[in-house]
């Protein structure tokens, strides 16, 4: 009740309620709850005074020390010591969980000392080193399913075309597709050295004597040189491979694709058609019967020479059909062969003389008079008019009248590009030269380009034209490659060619070498070092087209004039083919090394020149 | 003497060597072709890749190992020159080495360079001797 009387004092109001308590004791339990609810003195309020007090500190309150000092002080040091181990363990938890999870990286340091020297230190190179020597070859398909350079062809101009690509992409992925079994070679010498070559087992490795006695091979380059088509997209310096014997059947420009004959599919980001072509026959031996047929040579490849060779070391007696580069070359050489196996030759062609489309008629003339004297009865003005089989022999029908009758037939009258492709592929192809048309560039679509034999091409300089010789090759070839690497040359080098009627008669030419064009010639009397024997033997170089890369015009000789000697020979001399005015092709006639001069006279063109004038820039006399 | 002969549209003309000794007279343009030949060392000193001269040696298996020896020789400024280029010459002979068909030169990898460098002034003399012609025949025109 303490409480109570404490209340009253303080609040009227709440005296007044107690006096209600007082007086109606049945509800007194439930007053005592309102009064507590509408607030008043707060439960446990002590005067000032009590409550000093009750705080007064006194020695009563002083802790009493009870229990063993020692026992406590260990028991608390161990709890300490429990918290310590439990932290620390917690501590190397958390950084073992950030090593794990990576959260924190350690940078450790090298040992420098275990560091191996001079070997692949890029971890990724390693690797694909590793990869590479561990591979499966089984697994791996034998032409790859792209590469970055594709080359139809393994002629000639693929491979001018892969060696201008590697000399300017060093580590360029090349891979070369032929038809002929045969890795790329050279064609000059089959109809050339190969047949002056004494030496049967080089001929046999198809190795042929330069006329200065130094040996050579056929092939550009050995066997070793090209890399397994295979491992081509493994190679980390890149290289070159070729597949031999399989054809490009079908091209896809716009998807960059080849499809070849068996299905295979490659896809490239530049591709070059370096297709050539293959020998022209006479639709009159078309027509004839197996026997005869089986008697004719078409002359192109390793094995037509192989076979000709073969056929010619018992012969007879051999008849040549075709009067032009390849004809004559033959006849000169199958000449030099009947003089140890006293075996007829014949050289039948309908123009009055040897290379009469080539050179003008009196070198044509001249010419066959010097084939003649090599031991070959050549019939000029004469067209095959039947060809059949009688008994053992072929007998050919010439429309002066005349018969032959041979062992073996030589069929050498020109070349059919090889332009299937364009047919299934949808390339444009030249009505009248033949071949594919391409521009200034070699460039036939985007990303597609055309070499050698098979290219119709725009010469800036001489309008539009398709070459079929082997220098012609190499110089489109290599144009091409060099503009598949982003070169964006036009044709601008021309390309020569030569011809040599044995060891004793040769020469070169350069430009639009065609006898129905007006010519102007200078000529002087030959010396003995005035044959493509003595070249080959001054400059070591049997592919002429080399000799003159290196060849620099000799300067104008400042000789002590001596007595005068000409002759009419032709022995040796400078032809001008002129076309309105200007000079368009040029045949240097035993003259040699002096191509960079002829080189210049075409581009300059010459017009309105005195040409007796601009031939004695050759030096003629002085030539070497 | 010379002397002209015409045969239809063929001209010949049959001349003796003091003939064609005299001056010619001929206007024949022999500016510098840009795309003349140019010889292993391009006219601003680097290296002409595509020179026929190096045969096979850029293009071949070995090529890129070829290509930085030659390029370490050709640029050096070392005494003796190329005395620097020894690693480079040696991966290169490494390389070499696994093809004895295509690189059977038993002679060392400097030797060649030196050769390639001494091929190089000759090509260059060269270059300079078709200047001169050049000037010469435009002196007289």
């Amino acid at each position: 009740m303490y409480r109570f009387a404490s209340l009253g004092k303080i609040s009227p109001l709440f005296r007044g309620f107690s006096t209600i308590t007082h007086n109606s004791k049945h509800i007194n339990q439930v007053n005592l709850q309102n009064v507590r609810c509408m607030g008043g003195l707060q439960a446990g309020w002590k005067p000032e005074r009590q409550v000093a007090i009750e705080q007064k500190i006194t020695l009563d309150d002083i802790q009493v020390p009870e229990g063993s000092w020692q026992e406590s002080y260990q028991k608390i040091n161990s709890k300490n010591n429990m918290m310590l181990i439990a932290s620390l363990g917690f501590f190397g938890a958390t950084i073992f969980a950030m090593l794990k999870t990576g959260a924190l990286y350690l940078h450790r340091e090298p040992d420098l000392k275990s560091i191996e020297i001079n070997v692949e230190t890029d971890p990724e190179k390693i690797k694909a080193a590793a990869k590479i020597a561990a591979m499966d070859w089984s697994t791996v398909p034998d032409i790859p399913p792209h590469v970055p350079y594709l080359l139809i062809g393994a002629g000639t101009a693929s491979f001018g075309a892969f060696r201008a690509i590697k000399s300017r992409d060093p580590t360029a992925k090349i891979l070369v597709i032929g038809g002929e079994d045969n890795i790329p070679y050279m064609r000059p010498p089959l109809s050339k050295e190969l047949w002056f070559s004494d030496d049967k087992a080089a001929v046999e490795n198809l190795k042929f004597t330069q006329w200065n006695g130094k040996e050579r091979s056929l092939f550009f380059e050995p066997n070793s040189f090209y890399t397994e088509p295979k491992k081509l997209p493994y190679q980390e310096n890149g290289g070159v491979a070729v597949v031999t014997g399989k054809r490009v059947v079908k091209l896809d420009a716009v998807q960059k694709k080849v499809y070849l004959q068996d299905r295979t599919e490659i896809t490239y980001d530049k591709c070059l058609i370096a297709t050539g072509g293959r020998p022209r026959s006479l639709p009159i031996i078309e027509k004839a019967s197996d026997e005869v047929k089986n008697r004719v040579n078409l002359f192109r490849t390793i094995d037509d020479f192989k076979r000709l060779d073969k056929a010619t070391q018992k012969a007879q007696s051999v008849a040549i059909i075709g009067g032009g580069f390849l004809g004559s070359e033959l006849a000169c050489a199958l000449g030099k062969r009947a003089s140890s196996n006293k075996m007829k030759v014949y050289q039948v062609f309908p123009e009055s003389g040897n290379m009469g489309h080539v050179l003008p008629e009196y070198l044509s003339n001249w010419t066959t008079n010097k084939i003649k004297s090599e031991g070959v009865e050549v019939l000029a003005s004469s067209k095959l008019t039947s060809i059949e089989a009688k008994g053992r022999k072929i007998v050919l029908g010439l429309d002066t009248g005349e018969e032959l009758s041979v062992d073996q037939v030589v069929v050498a009258v020109g070349l059919e590009p090889n332009v299937e492709l364009a047919e299934t592929s949808g390339l444009e192809l030249d009505d009248v030269r033949g071949g594919f048309r391409v521009n200034a560039e070699l460039e036939a679509r985007s990303n597609l380009w055309v070499a050698g034999d098979a290219a119709c091409f725009y010469d800036i300089k001489l309008g539009r034209r398709r070459v079929e010789h082997h220098d012609h090759a190499v110089v489109s070839g290599r144009l091409a490659g060099e503009n598949m690497t982003g070169a964006a040359k036009p044709y601008w080098h021309q390309s020569m060619f030569w011809s040599d009627l044995g060891p004793n008669v040769g020469y070169e030419a350069i430009g639009i070498v065609d006898s129905s064009l007006p010519t102007v010639g200078v000529f002087a009397k030959a010396t003995p070092k005035d044959t493509p024997k003595a070249v080959v033997e001054a400059t070591g170089e049997g592919i002429r087209s080399e000799t003159e890369q290196e060849a620099v015009p000799s300067p104008p000789s400042q000789v002590t004039p001596s007595s005068p000697k000409h002759g009419e020979d032709y022995g040796k001399g400078v032809v001008f083919y002129v076309k309105d005015n200007v000079v368009v092709g040029i045949v240097l006639w035993n003259v040699f090394n002096k191509m960079p001069i002829a080189r210049k006279v075409i581009r300059d063109g010459a017009e309105n020149e005195d040409l007796y004038e601009v031939a004695k820039l050759f030096n003629i006399h002085e030539s070497s | 003497m010379a002397y002209c002969r015409e045969e239809g549209k063929d001209k010949v003309i049959f001349a003796t060597k003091e003939d064609l000794e005299q001056p010619s007279t001929a206007l024949i343009t022999i500016e510098e072709d840009p795309d003349a030949e140019p010889g292993l060392i391009l006219e601003n000193g680097d290296i002409n890749w595509n020179c026929p001269c190096l045969g096979g040696m850029a293009s071949g298996p070995c090529g890129v190992q070829f290509r930085e020896a030659f390029s370490c020789f050709h640029y050096s400024e070392a005494d003796p020159k190329g005395s620097e280029c020894y690693e480079s010459f040696k991966t290169m002979q490494d390389c070499m080495i696994g093809y004895p068909e295509l690189y059977p030169s038993k002679e060392d990898a400097e030797s060649t360079a030196e050769k390639l460098e001494k091929q190089d002034e000759f090509f260059n003399t060269n270059n300079s001797e078709t200047q001169e012609i050049a000037e010469k025949s435009e002196a007289k025109s």
